[in-house]
């Protein structure tokens, strides 16, 4: 039987493989996942056979009944601006699995006092099931602080301690790391005490939560990738701890995977990893009010519907660059009914998808995707900056930092060297907007001012539907 | 399991870390934000971890029971809830030919 389950293992983890690999492209996206689905499921029955002989199997069927009935209705209804909180919140809950195991491990074990016989690797196991409860611990709470940031229950901002944070916070890794070594070596001498495990735990939550809790909402998206990879990480300890195939393999490939995910959008963005997790983006720059700071910069100038359409009636090429706001307003089926009726005016339509735009990376394609803009229309920045010189028209339409051109111009600017959207450059600017508030990031946005651009206030789906019915008009 | 078993361990998991990078090196954009959404479904494989204590453990006490059972929920919701999400996300990208091609022509 125990080839039996390891086998079905290994075909658990080639298809857990092969699904991610179905995952990278476009059109094998949907099998991919389906695939890697399907490893699971043959995961899960390996694992049910593996422990046949349990007299448990009242609490396990009724914990995963219980966790299939909390987990999909939410996965069901969740709205598609809502969908980045909902990744979070799941991967938070994957780390609170993984420091749980480690501390049923503990209990069962009485302390690792006999985790095996002479030849086992005691100090292995241990090193691993610590490494996987500080992760995991810290994963589940810093992810649910991400959730209740980008749920905006907790403010996206930056809460910070200040100068102290950064020494508080190497002294709980250090405190939850010498309480792990407390473990250690008290499982050498008949069984380590419970408060020293309770200690690993509390001090990898409270870091948790003063990680991730100073770092502000334009790095959120890379917080939530960092925490996923942490996550597989520690999934990949509990597997080397508990001696199981599948989860080391499982867990190392979200670890790596994720890594890579990470920095690919801490580069897009211009932050080193090490940066955001320092934490206090955006913090140095909220120095007042944004709509006193847009007032020093000069007037902005107020545009109506029926201008904008008129000016984007008589466009030549138009791009529409859409951030938050959009997801917010639920404007995507808005914008691709304006876009249909320019492109049968003769005007050409672009989207340009900045890499960090919205909560995470991709968001903006998932919501134009869901209203039927084609594949081929969504643009990536490189592909697209030269040609917001060419463009007669930009229509912003709740983006702000990625079109920030101080991040080109300003040295001082807390985003000076993030690559952004050339929206400046192109001949006038539309930004739909709520008001003048400054973006996520807390920053002001010299753009709004420039004498390019009119602001056309109000809820951006409203805005681009009144847009609309003008341009009918026309 | 003795240092052999868990030598091969290690060496598993190292292979398995570049076989992770290897998949996915190339992504575009487009799919950044479902294939993070997949991969946090994979490592809801820690749901096998709560299985295997709740499953090995004779005569769990009540605040092991509590533990391995708040666990294996836990664990559940993130492979389940996961995957699911992550094909909602996906079925958007879903190519709708006739539908484009109207869009096109009008």
């Amino acid at each position: 039987m125990t080839a039996l389950v390891y086998g079905l293992y290994v075909i658990a983890f080639a298809l857990f493989i092969y699904g991610l690999m179905g995952l990278a492209g476009p059109r094998t996206a949907v099998r991919g996942n389906l695939v890697a689905a399907a490893g699971m499921a043959v995961a899960v029955a390996a694992t049910l056979i593996s422990i046949r002989e349990t007299g448990n199997w009242i609490l396990i069927i009724a914990g995963l009944v219980v966790g299939i009935v909390l987990g999909i209705p939410p996965a069901r209804r969740v709205k598609v601006t809502a969908m980045p909180q909902l990744v979070a919140l799941f991967n938070g809950l994957g780390g609170g699995t993984v420091a749980l195991i480690a501390f049923a491990e503990f209990l069962e074990s009485d302390g690792f006092s006999h985790t095996g016989d002479s030849a086992t690797p005691v100090l292995a196991i241990i090193i691993a099931s610590v490494f996987a409860t500080i992760i995991g611990a810290l994963s589940f709470w810093g992810s649910v602080v991400a959730f209740l940031k980008l749920q905006e229950i907790l403010p996206g901002r930056s809460i910070s301690l200040g100068a102290v944070q950064q020494p508080m916070n190497l002294v709980l890794l250090l405190v939850a790391i010498a309480a792990g070594v407390g473990v250690g070596i008290g499982s050498a001498t008949g069984g380590a005490p419970l408060w020293w495990f309770v200690i690993v735990l509390a001090a990898a939550s409270v870091l948790g939560l003063t990680v991730v809790l100073p770092i502000g909402g334009a790095d959120m998206p890379v917080v939530i990738s960092l925490l996923n990879a942490l996550t597989g990480l520690s999934a990949a300890a509990a597997g080397l701890a508990l001696n199981n195939v599948a989860m080391i393999v499982a867990g190392m490939i979200v670890g790596a995977s994720g890594t890579i995910l990470t920095n690919l959008m801490a580069k897009a963005m211009n932050r080193s990893i090490p940066a955001i997790v320092a934490g206090g983006f955006g913090a140095s720059s909220a120095g007042g009010p944004a709509g006193a700071l847009a007032s020093e910069r000069g007037p902005v100038k107020a545009t109506s519907a029926a201008d904008a359409a008129i000016q984007l009636a008589y466009a030549n090429q138009v791009i529409v660059v859409p951030g938050y706001g959009l997801a917010v307003a639920q404007a995507q089926h808005a914008v691709k009914d304006l876009a249909k009726m320019l492109e049968a005016r003769g005007v050409e339509v672009k989207y340009a998808i900045h890499p960090v735009a919205g909560r995470m990376p991709g968001h903006m394609n998932v919501l134009l995707a869901e209203a039927d803009v084609s594949y081929d229309a969504m643009k990536e920045m490189d592909d697209i900056n030269d040609e917001f010189a060419r463009t007669d028209v930009t229509i912003v339409i709740g983006a702000n930092d990625v079109t920030n051109p101080a991040a080109r111009n300003d040295p001082g600017s807390p985003i000076h060297g993030m690559p952004i959207l050339n929206v400046d450059q192109s001949k006038s600017v539309i930004v739909l907007k709520r008001s003048m508030s400054s973006g996520f990031a807390g920053i002001d946005n010299p753009l709004f001012s420039a004498p390019f651009t009119s602001l056309l206030f109000g809820d951006a789906k409203a805005s681009v539907a009144s847009i609309s019915e003008e341009l009918k008009a026309l | 399991m003795d240092y052999t078993a868990f030598l091969t361990n290690v060496a598993i998991l190292v292979l398995a870390g570049f076989a992770g990078f290897a998949v996915i090196s190339k992504v575009p954009n487009t799919l950044h934000t479902p294939l993070m959404s997949g991969t946090n479904a994979i490592h809801g494989i820690v749901v096998l971890g709560a299985l295997i204590v709740l499953g090995t453990t004779p005569e769990p006490s009540l605040l092991m029971q509590i533990v391995g059972f708040v666990a294996l929920v836990f664990g559940t919701v993130n492979v389940i809830g996961g995957f699911v999400v992550t094909d909602r996300m996906l079925s958007m990208f879903k190519a709708k030919p006739g539908t484009r091609r109207e869009g096109e022509r009008s």
